[in-house]
């Protein structure tokens, strides 16, 4: 399956140029408009950062949907994080958490009024921190898609310190993809589903969904030349009019995935519905610990008792959601780039560096350059 | 802004960042209330410039000041002894004065640093001042209590005289200059962010901090030099992005022909940070008209520091004030780095 892509050099403007002109063919060929959606900030960075658009004919647009693991964490969970950091724990969180703004305050703000708030780069950072900190209690705010829900499982069972605790946003991605795909008003023709996400539940895992829905889903990986392959393997499926799953990315993810990873998120959490921020309450899509680690989890050791507000007013204009759907770009927001701008951002998608408006905003879109 | 909102609003890290917000402080709150106008002055404080350029005589003076502000004190290529001479020498540099004609060193001091690391910390200011050809000929200490300033702090100012009008400002890009950069780009940004973060990397990370001055000179007797500013805080996408929204033109700047040192890229993709976007410290950025451009890239190629210097890009009349960036696969802005660097998740 796939085996091209071994043998792709990741970063070669000569092979990405006959890459796009195979793409430009298909899609006279194919004879009308494409989309295709992708659910996977790095995706979006890469897409953007090397000018992948400007490399694709305009009638195929590639689209990023809820993507951003940041951008769909909920602000009442942010509001759970605020309030256990005022309440005198120290919060410990990835750097793209550190600025997203609950219904009152971000963690930032937490920490300019003086609550412990640390920024990690890992689970296990957070782990050193409790232990070189006994007389603290800290709690990590662990949020992302399976990839980082992996590592929070794994240190949980690696018999943390008792004064480490967990506040999981963590959420899972295939459901969400099943909600974008039946919204009345998605017009997307295939997915390119997150390598990395795939690497640890293996791409088997979407052999129901091509089948449920109909719809083309190639696994791909970051590397620019990664991305136009996988775009080409999904125009291969458009053009014969037929749906099926490929995995893009052999050298990372296969069939059945890390099996330990899996296993070990499947021991520590169990799935749950509940709200991704501006898309809808989506079916066992959040992870939240099982009741063997109460002893590491904040939510049952601590009262956390959130003050929310009704957000910032700009947040009823703010478009999140249709834009994480897929349904609406950047450049349908009012906002975008006037009242909210990565310096002063009123949605998820302008605060993270995976977010869809973030990344828009400094890369441009588009554009005729 | 309302007394309230003065007094709500505090100063963040991103205030002194060297992007965005600094801009805007400075020209909401610092130059409407510095705007005086001295006798003589060619470049002002409105003009956000490197340093300030009087007209003296048949001279012009060129005058400078940076404070210093490293943590760690000490890293891989320099301290903050060479980087507080180096910056303010490269600051008069880049406005045409390379030949240094006074420095000052105002030293601010935490109670118990050991005087041992204070004069480890002014032999290498010495230093540097030999490599520039330069003195120090004037100072003041301070010393504040333990906890009230992190270690030692640093200010330099710099006098330098040049021929009346020879100075060159960073807003002089006209449509068809050449872009050329004199080296590695992001080696100081990169090598000090590694060694904050204690990432253990295998590779030859160091700082690029120097003094600039004999490359500049070279520079500019080799060709036509329009435009001239020294990379720092906010890196090579923030000088691009302010020369051209000066000289109200685009610049168009190739990927690929920016020399970045495999370790530097590798560091910053690991720690999700653009080479382009962080701080160097011996690097210049220079707006050369097209017909000298090979000239001045030889003469670059031919100093100590400029052996991988290398025309980048050019000047264009589209995309005003933008900066786009070929990568070599297609085509998007390059825009300045926002406020302080997040690291990413995933």
């Amino acid at each position: 399956m796939a085996t091209e892509a071994d043998d792709l050099k990741f970063r070669d403007p000569e092979a990405a140029q006959e890459l796009a002109a195979d793409i430009e063919r298909q899609m006279e060929r194919i004879d009308h408009p494409v989309e295709i959606m992708h659910v996977c900030g790095s995706h979006e960075q890469v897409i953007a950062k090397f000018g992948l658009r400007s490399m694709l004919p305009s009638d195929l647009s590639v689209t990023m949907g809820p993507g951003c693991p940041v951008c769909v964490t909920n602000m009442p969970e942010v509001d759970e994080a605020v309030a256990l950091a005022e309440a005198g724990t120290t919060v410990a969180t990835y750097g793209d958490m550190f600025r997203v703004p609950g219904t009152v305050k971000s963690l930032a703000d937490a920490k300019a009024e003086g609550a412990a708030v640390e920024v990690v780069y890992s689970a296990s950072e957070a782990v050193e921190y409790a232990a070189a900190h006994p007389d603290e209690d800290v709690v990590f705010f662990a949020t992302g898609f399976e990839t980082t829900a992996a590592p929070t499982a794994a240190v949980l069972q690696a018999d943390p310190p008792e004064n480490f605790y967990v506040l999981s946003a963590h959420k899972y991605v295939p459901p969400a993809m099943e909600v974008v795909a039946e919204m009345p008003d998605t017009d997307v023709d295939a997915f390119l589903a997150a390598g990395h996400a795939a690497t640890i539940t293996g791409y088997g895992l979407f052999e129901e969904f091509v089948d449920e829905y109909d719809t083309p889903v190639v696994v791909g990986g970051f590397e620019p030349l990664d991305v136009l392959y996988g775009v080409r393997r999904i125009l291969e499926f458009v053009e014969s009019g037929t749906s099926g799953l490929d995995n893009a990315y052999p050298r990372c993810v296969s069939r059945d995935g890390n099996e330990a990873a899996m296993s070990a998120i499947d021991e520590v959490f169990a799935l749950t519905s509940g709200e991704w921020r501006g898309i809808a309450d989506i079916p066992d899509a959040n992870f939240v610990l099982r009741e063997a680690y109460a002893a590491h989890s904040a939510r049952r050791q601590f009262d956390v008792d959130p003050v929310s507000g009704d957000g910032d007013p700009l947040t009823e204009e703010c478009i999140c959601g249709d834009i994480m759907a897929g349904t609406a770009t950047p450049e349908d927001c009012a906002l975008f780039g006037e009242e909210c701008t990565p310096q002063n951002p009123v949605g998820a998608c302008m605060v993270s560096d995976e977010g869809t408006c973030k990344i828009r905003h400094e890369y441009g879109g588009h554009p005729e350059l | 802004m309302s007394d309230d909102a003065r007094d709500e609003e505090t100063v963040t890290v991103a205030h002194g960042g060297g992007t965005g917000r600094t801009r805007d402080f400075l020209e909401d709150s610092v130059v409407p209330r510095f705007g005086g106008d001295a006798d003589g002055l060619a470049v002002g404080l409105d003009a956000l410039d490197d340093g300030a350029v009087h007209e003296v005589g048949d001279r012009s003076v060129v005058v400078t000041t940076d404070s210093h502000v490293v943590s760690p004190l000490s890293f891989p290529g320099g301290d903050i002894g060479r980087l507080a001479v180096s910056g303010t020498v490269n600051d008069l540099a880049v406005m045409g004065a390379t030949e240094p004609l006074s420095l000052t060193c105002s030293l601010v001091v935490e109670e118990g640093v050991s005087v041992g690391l204070l004069e480890d910390v002014l032999d290498s200011m010495q230093a540097a001042c030999e490599a520039a050809g330069c003195a120090v000929t004037t100072g003041d200490t301070k010393v504040m209590g333990s906890g009230d300033v992190d270690g030692v702090v640093i200010n330099t100012t710099g006098v330098g005289v040049l021929p009346q009008g020879a100075h060159v400002p960073d807003a002089g890009l006209s449509p068809g200059d050449k872009l050329v950069v004199s080296g590695p780009v992001g080696d100081h940004g990169i090598t000090l962010l590694a060694e904050r973060e204690g990432f253990d990397i295998e590779g030859d990370l160091t700082s690029d901090v120097a003094p600039v001055n004999d490359l500049v000179a070279a520079a500019l007797d080799a060709g036509t030099v329009t435009a001239m500013t020294d990379p720092t805080r906010g890196g090579l996408s923030t000088a691009l992005n302010e020369m051209a929204r000066k000289a109200d033109v685009g610049a168009l700047v190739d990927e690929t022909a920016v020399p970045v040192r495999d370790s530097v890229a590798a560091t910053g993709e690991l720690l999700g940070i653009d080479p382009f976007d962080v701080a160097n410290e011996g690097t210049v950025v220079f707006g050369v008209d097209a017909a000298t451009a090979d000239a001045v890239v030889d003469a670059l190629r031919a100093t100590p520091l400029g052996a991988e210097a290398a025309v980048v890009g050019e000047a264009v009349t589209e995309h005003t004030g933008r900066v786009v960036l070929d990568t070599g696969f297609g085509r998007r802005y390059l825009s300045e780095p926002e406020g302080e660097q997040l690291p990413r998740i995933c």
